[in-house]
């Protein structure tokens, strides 16, 4: 059993960062990040944590000295958000490349334009491609415990790949939670410390970092990368069964919620997953059979998994927080290549909800799920939670 | 201070920090500026290095130049990897997980210091973290074939500014590197030229040695896109100096002190003849750009003297 303390999933985040205790840790504030770097900030002022700081000028030079501390064989950790991200967006797509296993949260917020501070996922969907293991929180509680497992799977021999921990801007970094937070002493055993690992500064081994790689030899490294990545739903698995020991909670790859004889399902990540098990609630009152599946590691995708998951439903809607211009949406698009294997595939609808922090009532999504069940289906084109005529 | 001799001697062999076997251009001053640097320290050197010609001829897999830790991120942002490389180095040590003693060096060309690397290296400096930042400036974006940069002198033809029927070349005058980086207060600051080896060594020296960052700017002749003799790398790099093209000098603690006066400065004519870049300037129309170019340079020249005799502090 943990301490129980109302704090924002900011500070969740930061409660991670404190007891991971990193070498180093580099950020640039940007809104709704800010809160994750000024809390750590106070707990290297107070000596609470021992880490070396460094408030560098942009998001760029943060990635940059991030890889740097990391290849220097440091822990190293960043935290940022939206335009702080596209901004370091060349470094993020380097990191993978050179191994390193750089934790970041991503606190989720619209890429500008127009300008907007609010949450949704145009940020993270404009780098799934690039490598980073990619995990979704729905709220607090899961942005704790998911940073301290992605640690120990991106560090993990067989991995060695950066990761990302993902929140909903605002709607969980700024809103108050109660959260239970583990004993320190297990929390530390269970994260350890990162080994000097050839990096620059074991002067035994003397390495060359970044080479030029030409064609002869490119792709031979980007398969080693993909073969990385597989490795991450074996070492998941086993460093969440560890981590379970000292939380007594379960680290699926998602969670399906009433899904049991659902007659629809809608799938949804991060915070609005919470809103839609509330909405699925209020159907089942109803006698209406539905049920939810909120992915939550989302790179690598756990393809096999949610088929299994989905096979049998009749109708899959899937409620999508970003975009992809001229093209199915980002998690729309996944839902529906998992489904292209089964036999009797379900009938899918897209929905977009939610763009620069619009707010999703759970009767919106009861009247997604009715909409679901009525049949009224138009799978090649997508829908629009909320949109003003 | 040693010996040339013995200079020659810790640059070269299996021992050295940067062996043979790269892929630069004959006649090219880089190997010669980062083998007097890094003999400079008398400390392992971790390098960080830009994307540019010391990186792309030095490191192409699975072969490496490098006897020393290296590492090559991408193309602005040397300083800033060098300031996590400083902080890891600082935090292991606190930690008690290392014990060594390391110097820290960010290399790059002037693309990647004037120009897309400014920012990194400004906030580097500003916070004071513990490194010498080398640039070897060939003054353009010679790797790719002789684009413009900030670093490009006025007059020069180059790939983007080609001279013409309506253009006599870069129409600006370059930035001042030094007085820039000098203005962010940092105890050291050197420029210097490949030719000038004791220099360059005293200098690299000083930069190690300095109380927090360091900055060194030497001027680096490129055979390849100036396009001259590759034998005349010297004595271009000579001549630039002679003629108060780039002047051999260092602020320490904020002091000027130049460390060459010509006593009898040579016309800029010495220093552009021969080299490709400038050939336009000697057609018939152009006279009064070398003119131009002359008077900044003894310009630049008289401010650099009047502020060393003022005793001013950057």
């Amino acid at each position: 059993m943990g301490i129980r303390k109302a704090i924002t999933g900011a500070e969740a985040a930061a409660e991670a960062m404190r007891q991971i205790n990193p070498d180093v840790v580099v950020a640039y504030p940007i809104t709704p990040q800010t809160p994750i770097v000024e809390q750590f900030a106070k707990y290297v002022a107070d000596g609470i944590v021992d880490t070396e700081m460094v408030p560098v000028e942009s998001e760029h030079s943060a990635m940059s000295a991030t890889v740097g501390a990391e290849a220097a064989g440091a822990r190293a950790m960043s935290a940022t958000s939206s335009q702080g991200l596209a901004l370091m967006w060349e470094i993020v797509a380097a990191t993978p490349g050179l191994r390193l296993p750089v934790l970041m949260p991503l606190v989720n917020r619209t890429i500008s334009a127009p300008l907007n501070i609010h949450c949704d996922h145009s940020d993270v969907m404009g780098i799934t491609t690039l490598g980073w293991i990619q995990i979704f929180s729905e709220n607090a509680q899961e942005v704790y415990e998911n940073l301290l497992l992605a640690i120990r799977v991106a560090e993990d021999t067989r991995v060695q790949l950066p990761a990302m921990v993902n929140q909903d801007g605002f709607i969980t970094s700024h809103a108050v939670e109660p959260v239970e937070i583990f004993d320190d002493v297990a929390v530390r055993a269970f994260v350890g410390v990162r080994s000097l690992n050839r990096g620059l500064l074991d002067l035994q081994h003397v390495r060359t970092i970044g080479a030029m790689v030409l064609p002869d030899y490119l792709l031979e490294v980007k398969r080693a990368q993909e073969e990385a990545m597989k490795n991450v739903f074996e070492v998941y698995a086993e460093v969440g069964k560890e981590l379970s020991a000292i939380t007594g909670h379960q680290y699926p790859f998602f969670e399906t919620y009433r899904t049991e004889g659902a007659e629809a399902v809608i799938v949804v990540l991060n915070s609005a997953a919470g809103t839609a098990k509330v909405a699925v609630d209020a159907m089942w009152a109803r006698g209406k059979k539905v049920g939810l599946l909120k992915p939550i590691l989302f790179r690598p995708f756990p393809y096999a998994e949610i088929r299994d998951a989905l096979e049998g439903i009749p109708v899959v809607g899937v409620l999508d927080r970003s975009m992809d211009f001229g093209a199915y949406a980002p998690v729309y698009t996944e839902i529906r290549n998992v489904l292209y294997e089964l036999d009797k595939r379900p009938v899918t609808q897209s929905y977009i909800y939610g763009l620069g922090g619009r707010d999703i009532m759970t009767t919106e999504i009861e009247a997604v799920f009715e909409e679901l069940l009525s049949g009224n289906l138009d799978p090649e084109h997508q829908r629009y939670i909320g949109l003003r005529g | 201070m040693p010996t040339l001799q013995e200079i020659a001697l810790k640059t070269s062999g299996a021992d050295a920090r940067i062996v043979s076997g790269h892929r630069m251009c004959s006649g090219c001053g880089i190997a010669s500026i980062i083998k007097t640097v890094l003999a400079a320290s008398d400390k392992p050197v971790i390098v960080l290095n830009a994307t540019g010609c010391l990186e792309v001829t030095t490191s192409v897999y699975p072969f490496t130049a490098w006897n020393t830790p290296w590492m090559h991120l991408t193309f602005e942002n040397a300083a800033a990897v060098a300031a996590g490389v400083e902080s890891a180095y600082k935090s292991l040590k606190r930690r008690g997980k290392i014990d060594c003693d390391v110097n820290i060096l960010a290399v790059g060309g002037d693309g990647g210091t004037y120009d897309i690397g400014f920012q990194a290296l400004s906030g580097a400096l500003e916070r004071q973290h513990k490194f010498m930042y080398l640039v070897y400036d060939n003054e353009g974006y010679m790797n790719t074939g002789n684009q413009r940069s900030g670093a490009t002198p006025f007059g020069a033809s180059t790939s983007t500014v080609p001279a013409g029927k309506m253009s006599s070349g870069k129409p600006q005058w370059r930035k001042n590197l030094v007085e820039i980086v000098a203005a962010h207060r940092i105890s050291y600051v050197g420029q210097a030229a490949v030719h000038n080896t004791l220099d360059l060594y005293r200098k690299a020296q000083k930069g190690f040695n300095a109380d927090g960052p360091a900055v060194l700017a030497v001027l680096q002749p490129c055979t390849t896109n100036w396009s001259y003799d590759p034998a005349l790398t010297m004595q271009y790099s000579k001549l630039a100096v002679e003629t108060n093209f780039w002047p051999l000098y260092e602020v320490e603690n904020g002091v000027v002190h130049i460390n060459t006066k010509p006593s009898n400065r040579r016309p800029i004519e010495e220093f552009l003849k021969g080299q490709t870049r400038f050939r336009h300037l000697f057609k018939p129309g152009n006279e009064h750009v070398i003119v131009e170019m002359q008077k900044m340079i003894d310009e630049e020249w008289a401010r650099l003297l009047k502020i060393e005799e003022s005793g001013i502090q950057f």
